[in-house]
């Protein structure tokens, strides 16, 4: 199977982390996924998970110089992009994949108008454009992600923008060079519900205008199943599960994936309600066991046994294809049983 | 069960901006403009709406941490909004808040002991050994041990924190604890536990709640009945179940169509509104939602103010042409 037919990246066996004094913390352990062409990949788990790494990862901004990574490869184009020099990579981004943050407002340079900073990618990516032509283009990116009235907005500075549009602004920038691949690490956190819509509906749209790929990393299990095709499901740095978002939501293997779902406040319930709880919390990155990570917390009723046993400390869990196309964790303790 | 506790009338909290060389008062940022809820003993109430909405202003303002420009606060049947700090002291002990960020809201130098022995000390509470054992005893109800208490907060992960926050709001058993946002910082599996955690405290200790969320989906798990903000006014309350059953005004429509499902074969009806929310320094004349809902209505229509009517026993909404689908048919019917 060739995979690079169908698939716009490939991450394969990424290990990423961060160099501290007391030795290297491993924030990805070997992290593996395809985005097929034209579709929408899911990244989703709790907070330090490793989602955002991945994204940095791939985007080569894993901060400079404790963050790095280890072991791997991330495929795009033919190209290894772990082995891309810096001037290399300065090419792919934005060019040929693009990235939308979390807090808009920190992506964005207050004291420059955003005409400004939307033109830096067209200088960048076009030596010979004239400051006019990006200027020009800049109003075509705006008015293209649906900001009314962009000839004025270009000439305005981030603060005189409301956080959806500002993520407009963001997203237009991410966009502005036609990249293949999309990269959104979290880009509707910040922004109230009715503005989320919004936005995800926005990116759903030019997905569907310019046959883009879209890597859509998140914490939110609703923004997942409105958005997304195949989903990974992480946990403590590693692939708890993986499928399409029918096999996730659907067909549930993994644990963490079910004990996540019955967590969400749902919006059907027939009013106040205790909730179900994962019990116990993600264990540090420093001390992380090489068995199954979520093994301590998942309620299987034999837990015990592998706790103690030499497994749970030496042999890490391989993922096995329990459908075609869906992956999980190969250990029975944090598998769905019964 | 229906005796009221809490009971605000008309409240209104402008904010003076002032400019110019004798800082004259040029605009008011009108945060809450005229909000009327009550609460009964031993309810949750939700109170959501988008950020800037007020909502949290409106909280802050029940506990007394900001002035009232207008309107009144009534606890257990007198009047605190014109209270002086000293008048206030008995009653702090029975109104308490529980905030948005447990690292922001703890003093990082202080151990968890002398955070939750703070309340006892203010209020003269006991001695030393008596105050351990109450400390003790809180650390056990909010699910951290007593082993908790030698450590600082930046020790613990958000979920925990949000633990000391709630022990520290329970320490005095005060009647009603105002929690701003108290679970939007943590991720959805702490979440579920710190929901839970409120809901057994609020049985055992008979507490009652003004919960303030912007995830309608959290606010329905918890509450009894749910009041919707929009620019500083209150547009729509009812029970939990029947807001979301028979949702009436265009706002909160179009608030819960807006919340992703986690389901892939959802469909998706949403109501789209128009632009953002407006600004609250100096807002539209009239129904604030008008420019922004689906119904368009003329200019001249948009700025006359609604009225609030209850459709049915304990569900009121703002009445509109702009904010409810057939206002003929209620306007004929009230």
């Amino acid at each position: 199977m060739d995979t690079a037919e169908i698939s716009a990246l490939s991450v394969r066996n990424l290990r990423a982390g961060f160099a501290t004094k007391d030795g290297v913390i491993v924030a990805v352990d070997d992290v593996s996924f395809d985005v097929p062409k034209g579709k929408t990949l899911g990244l989703v788990g709790e907070s330090g998970c490793g989602k955002s790494v991945t994204a940095l990862s791939i985007m080569r901004l894993l901060p400079n110089p404790t963050g790095r990574i280890i072991s791997g490869t991330i495929e795009h184009h033919g190209n290894n992009l772990v082995d891309l020099s810096i001037d290399e990579m300065r090419k792919v981004r934005g060019a040929q994949i693009g990235m939308v943050f979390q807090e808009p407002m920190t992506a964005l340079n207050p004291v420059h108008r955003i005409g400004q900073q939307l033109s830096e990618c067209f200088f960048l990516h076009f030596p010979n454009i004239t400051k006019k032509e990006a200027w020009d283009r800049s109003i075509e990116a705006l008015k293209r992600v649906g900001i009314p009235a962009p000839e004025t907005r270009v000439t305005e500075y981030p603060h005189q923008l409301s956080g959806g549009m500002r993520q407009r602004v963001v997203i237009a920038m991410a966009l502005a060079c036609d990249p293949g691949v999309l990269i959104c690490d979290e880009p509707t956190t910040a922004l109230d519900v009715t503005i989320q819509a919004q936005i995800l509906d926005l990116i759903g749209q030019l997905q569907a205008d310019l046959g883009m790929s879209v890597v859509m990393i998140t914490h939110d299990l609703g923004v997942i199943a409105e958005t997304c095709d195949e989903v990974v499901v992480m946990y403590a740095g590693r692939v708890a599960e993986k499928g399409t978002v029918f096999d996730i939501f659907e067909k549930p293997q993994h644990l963490y994936t079910t004990g996540l779902l019955s967590s969400i406040p749902k919006l059907e319930s027939p009013g106040k309600e205790r909730l179900s709880t994962i019990p116990g919390m993600v264990p540090s990155l420093a001390d992380m066991p090489m068995g199954a990570r979520f093994a301590p917390r998942s309620g299987h009723p034999k837990i015990g046994e592998y706790l103690e046993s030499a497994a749970f400390k030496e042999e890490r869990p391989e993922l096995a294809e329990v459908a075609p196309g869906h992956w999980v964790e190969d250990c029975e303790y944090v598998r769905v049983f019964g | 069960m229906s005796e009221k506790l809490l009971d605000v009338k008309d409240l209104k909290v402008h904010f003076p901006l002032r400019s110019g060389l004798f800082s004259r008062t040029v605009k008011h940022c009108k945060a809450v403009d005229g909000v009327s809820l009550s609460l009964k003993k031993g309810e949750t109430f939700g109170l959501v709406g988008e950020s800037g909405c007020g909502k949290s202003t409106l909280g802050k303002t029940i506990c007394r941490l900001i002035q009232p420009t207008a309107g009144e606060i009534h606890f257990q049947g007198a009047n605190i909004a014109g209270y002086d700090r000293k008048q206030m002291r008995p009653i702090r002990r029975d109104v308490q808040m529980v905030f948005q960020d447990p690292a922001e809201s703890l003093n990082a130098r202080h151990t968890v002991r002398e955070i939750l022995e703070e309340p006892f000390i203010i209020h003269g509470i006991g001695d030393a050994s008596a105050r351990r054992k109450k400390v003790d005893a809180l650390l056990d109800r909010v699910g951290l041990g007593k082993q908790a208490a030698g450590k600082y907060s930046f020790e613990f992960s958000g979920g925990q924190r949000q633990r000391i926050g709630i022990a520290r709001a329970i320490a005095l058993e005060p009647k009603l604890i105002i929690c701003d946002e108290p679970v939007s910082a943590l991720d959805v599996s702490v979440q579920s536990q710190i929901l839970n955690l409120l809901m057994e405290l609020q049985k055992d200790m008979g507490l009652t709640y003004l919960f303030i969320a912007h995830d309608l989906a959290v606010v329905k798990v918890i509450s009894d009945r749910i009041g919707v903000m929009y620019l500083g006014k209150m547009v729509e309350v009812a029970d939990g179940a029947e807001i979301f059953k028979n949702p009436i005004h265009e706002y909160t429509k179009a608030l819960i169509s807006a919340i992703p499902v986690p389901n892939p074969r959802a469909e998706k009806n949403r109501v789209m509104l128009r632009g953002d929310v407006p600004s609250p320094i100096d807002p539209p004349p009239g129904c604030a939602f008008a420019r922004r809902s689906p119904i368009k209505v003329s200019e001249e229509i948009a700025s006359q103010p609604g009225d609030y009517v209850e459709v049915s026993p304990g569900h009121w909404v703002e009445m509109h042409p702009a904010t409810v689908a057939d206002y003929d048919s209620y306007a004929a019917s009230s």
